[in-house]
């Protein structure tokens, strides 16, 4: 028995996308306020459902490639091949060679001086990890009044916001970060056509981050100054130039210092 | 093609051998002639992988080669030849079981063999939109780009394919 809406009816595609699942939203739930009370919806909705499953059992892995056939393909079609076989004789020396290297490298981490820059880099995967989100901002707002309270009982510590009144530059947003499992603020600012990060954080001495204060220096192509005042460690990050980054970190010292 | 987007070709490739074997094979049903088209595929998909734009649906992009390497194959063009007339969304004419019957009887898992028959008849336009989606779960948006077809149109293949289905194994079992 048809029904006037969907089954039969004009939208007898609706019961195909949801049983595809594609139906979301006010469509999903209006079928399915319809389904609980139209037999013949339902039973319909059942019927496709079945089918697909009985398409998907019937027709999913139904031919599997012969072994033959398989080991053509990886081990000639594919580029990968001869490093794998490279790789299986080499993989035990390699081992050894590597754990020795993280050895090494661990040893050196303990020097001090070493985690400044270990810290620094991770400060600039933050900075990447957020340009590249679709995300970037969980507080999206270029008004320093609506970031700052943001923060509030997210953070065991004040955020001050710099007047960007007279600069060039635009906040877009704020979100939480942790750096060495401590949880700081993360702020992105527009400068023309970049972005910028400026961090704070609870200043912890065992970072060790030492090196020179309120120096702008390198890091993986990025410029990064950091300081500490008043008990935060600020961290700002950019890719535009020395000056610009130094510019910004200007106008977070100077906020920090006004509260 | 140096080694790194070699490695990552053979990344991105080699997790789809299993599935795109079994589509070469639903889509040719001749053994032999998937296994050319699975080589054949790998073979442009590696060549034309720069073309390849990073960050988009490989999924969608290796099967659309698949499946454009296969219609240009002798089969493939044998197969084309079969007249569709699904692209007039709207007019397409939807599944009407009649309500006594017993559908649940057709889809049991000892039909399987039916069910695979009545498949391998479909019309390959229908085939692979179905088997995109029910096998591969593709959502409509990658069955859209898989074949370059819009999205509405995937969907009234997907009504008829499924009402072919349905029709062929009632055939089925009203002959047995």
């Amino acid at each position: 028995m048809a029904c006037e809406l969907y089954w039969g009816g004009s939208k007898q595609l609706e019961l195909a996308a949801f049983v595809d699942n594609e139906l979301t939203g006010d469509a999903r739930r209006e079928l399915e306020a319809h389904v609980a009370a139209c037999s013949s919806c339902a039973a319909e909705v059942q019927n496709l459902l079945r089918l697909k499953n009985s398409v998907r059992r019937a027709a999913a892995q139904r031919y599997t490639p012969s072994t033959e056939f398989r080991r053509r393909i990886t081990e000639r079609a594919l580029p990968r091949r001869r490093e794998r076989r490279w790789a299986m004789v080499w993989a035990p020396s390699l081992a050894a060679v590597a754990i020795v290297l993280l050895a090494v490298v661990w040893v050196l981490q303990r020097q001090p001086g070493s985690s400044l820059t270990a810290t620094r880099s991770e400060l600039v995967d933050l900075h990447v990890a957020e340009l590249a989100s679709a995300n970037p901002v969980d507080v999206i707002s270029t008004d320093q009044h609506t970031v700052k309270p943001w923060f509030e009982g997210k953070l065991p510590f004040a955020v001050n916001l710099p007047d960007l009144a007279k600069a060039e530059f635009t906040l877009l947003g704020g979100r939480v970060v942790y750096l060495h499992q401590s949880p700081g603020a993360a702020l992105l600012f527009q400068y023309r056509k970049h972005r910028l990060s400026a961090y704070v954080f609870q200043e912890n001495t065992k970072w060790n981050i030492g090196g020179a204060p309120g120096k702008v220096e390198h890091q993986d192509s990025f410029w990064v100054e950091t300081w500490s005042a008043g008990g935060l460690r600020y961290f700002v990050v950019g890719d535009t130039s020395a000056e610009n980054v130094d510019q910004l970190a200007g106008l977070m010292r100077s906020a920090s210092e006004v509260e | 093609m140096n080694t790194q987007s070699g490695d990552e070709f053979a990344e991105l490739a080699l997790p789809l051998f299993d599935s795109l074997y079994n589509f070469a094979c639903w889509l040719s049903r001749d053994r032999a002639e998937a296994e050319d088209l699975v080589q054949e595929t790998y073979a442009k998909a590696l060549r034309g992988f720069a073309s390849f734009a990073r960050g988009t649906n490989f999924r969608a992009w290796i099967f659309r080669i698949m499946r454009n390497t296969f219609l240009n194959s002798r089969t493939g063009l044998a197969a084309r030849t079969v007249t569709l007339d699904d692209d007039q969304a709207g007019e397409v004419e939807l599944a009407q079981a009649t309500e006594e019957t017993p559908e649940s009887l057709y889809f049991e898992q000892s039909n399987q063999e039916a069910i695979r028959e009545a498949v391998e008849d479909l019309p390959v336009a229908f085939r692979e939109t179905l088997l995109l989606a029910d096998v591969e779960e593709m959502s409509y948006r990658e069955i859209a780009e898989t074949l370059g077809i819009p999205e509405g149109t995937v969907m009234s293949r997907l009504a008829r394919a499924r009402k072919l289905l349905r029709t062929a194994l009632q055939g089925k079992v009203v002959r047995t």
